[in-house]
């Protein structure tokens, strides 16, 4: 099989885990404590801010959503260390706590009674000694299937269902079966082909959770809350002006992504680790692309690969995000945000089992440290699910 | 070039196919390639239609299922016959 038996460069982090790329991650509980965040990023070089809109006030499902995701971001293998700014001193020692299990340098600061001048005074010295640390770690030789890499498609059109979103289930036809972790989502942009996805299940019973997962995501989400018809949000814009109608079509396009071959082997919630071992999994997710990103990568997984027809530009601020696409006029007009082009296949002078073994290749040199067009770019979409209003 | 497809069809059950290059002008005979075995036929194209869009493979009637990928992917909502361009105008969702 190909690329099953190649190795990749890599950071083994203290909990086993493989990480490519190696951050010290600055991470606000709250909204509130951002611009403290941001502050010592921009003095400490070689850290990354992770600011965001929330934290405050949640409750419930909601909160253990919240706490899931922050916790799982700077638990993260492409995480090093971590500094964790909160606007108090408890949520911000469980985000701590639950980083810390992983064995990884963390330390929490409080805003309330120092004021932000102190407290990113404190966590600069911090920051500093954490990216002093970090940079001493060396890349060591490991498997290209002890990766965990996750898959979205975004900006779908026609194309993707017919090059990228193939080129992507080849790659996990090959990989999955010796030991890679792979993850999909989009529980709304699977109507149409839900049918075929539980399908793909490893056993009756997950087959029932999937179905389970996805109709209460029509009933609680879509149903409870749309206005009208949906037609005017999904399919987006994008996908009509790239040529597709239907969410049934864009479904079937997506599903594409996970292969031929493979069964996914559980239904994690959103942000949840995978906890069966190696193989595919299916995750509750927003169709979102930042949204459905950063859940992914709460959940551990350290590459992305992500299937573009019209050209979505989203990237991550921990997790590279691969761009694939099979639209060459996409390829010709937007080249600065495509890393893999596959447009061959659709002017068959490219198979979808070379495009896969090409994306691999593009997989190992992102896993070694190349950067990819997101990440150049500056794209650090970090974007937390919220499941209803605060308290 | 010369055996390069203009329209690209999933599944031999498929009555639409996907353009897949720019520029296509009407009453072009268009190469048309079945991904799933590679066997070939031609159809000409009765309008402009742009890379990434359907073409019906046969004439359509309201109420009639499109198919791709071999799935139903909606509803015919107004007639297209075979060469037209199949979108948002003629097609709809049977979800939402």
């Amino acid at each position: 099989m190909s690329g099953a038996t190649q190795t990749i460069w890599a950071f083994r982090r203290e909990n086993g885990r493989i990480g490519v790329r190696n951050h010290v991650a600055i991470l606000p509980l709250d909204d509130i404590s951002n611009a403290a965040c941001e502050a010592v990023a921009a003095h400490i070089q070689g850290t990354i801010a992770l600011p965001h809109a929330y934290g405050r006030l949640q409750f419930g499902a909601d909160l253990d959503l919240h706490f899931r995701i922050m916790i799982g971001t700077g638990a993260n293998p492409n995480v090093a260390a971590c500094v964790v700014i909160g606007i108090e001193p408890v949520w911000t020692q469980r985000v701590v706590d639950g980083i810390a299990a992983t064995g990884k340098p963390v330390c929490g600061f409080s805003i309330e009674g120092n004021g932000d001048i102190a407290t990113v005074a404190a966590a600069s010295r911090k920051a500093k000694d954490f990216v002093h640390w970090a940079s001493e770690k060396v890349r060591e030789e490991c498997p290209l299937t002890s990766l965990w890499v996750a898959a979205k498609c975004g900006e779908s059109d026609t194309t993707t269902g017919l090059a990228s979103c193939p080129t992507v289930g080849n790659m996990y036809d090959k990989l999955v079966p010796h030991g890679l972790y792979g993850c999909f989502g989009e529980t709304s942009e699977l109507t149409g082909a839900e049918h075929l996805a539980a399908a793909r299940a490893i056993s009756p019973e997950i087959a029932q959770k999937f179905m389970k997962t996805w109709s209460d995501y029509q009933k609680d989400v879509i149903e409870a809350h749309k206005t009208s018809d949906l037609s005017d949000s999904q399919p987006t814009k994008g996908n009509i002006a790239g040529g597709l109608t239907t969410i049934e079509e864009k479904a079937l396009g997506n599903l594409e992504k996970i292969g031929k071959q493979i069964s996914f082997i559980d239904v994690l919630t959103p942000a949840e680790p995978p906890a069966r071992g190696p193989g595919l999994y299916f995750m509750d997710t927003s169709s979102a692309a930042a949204e459905c990103c950063t859940l992914q990568a709460a959940a551990g997984y350290v590459i992305h690969v992500f299937p573009t027809g019209q050209g979505n530009v989203i990237g991550n601020p921990i997790m590279p995000v691969l761009k694939v696409s099979g639209n060459p006029r996409t390829v010709r007009l937007m080249s600065e945000h495509i890393d893999v082009d596959v447009s061959g296949i659709i002017r068959r002078d490219m198979t979808v089992d070379r495009a896969g073994d090409v994306l691999i290749e593009a997989i190992v040199k992102t896993a070694n440290g190349r950067l990819t067009a997101a990440e150049v770019l500056g794209h650090r979409e970090f974007v937390m699910t919220k499941l209803y209003r605060s308290a | 070039m010369e055996n390069t497809p203009h329209l690209l069809v999933h599944d031999r059950r498929d009555n639409v196919g996907v353009v897949v290059v720019e520029n296509l002008v009407a009453d072009t005979s268009m190469l048309c390639v079945v991904t799933a075995d590679n066997s070939e036929f031609r159809c000409t194209l009765k309008q402009a239609v742009p890379i990434g869009h359907k073409v019906a493979l046969q004439d359509l009637n309201p109420g009639e299922a499109v198919i791709k990928y071999g799935q139903d992917i909606g509803r015919v909502v107004a007639a297209v016959r075979k060469g037209e361009h199949v979108h948002v105008h003629n097609l709809k969702t049977k979800r939402w």
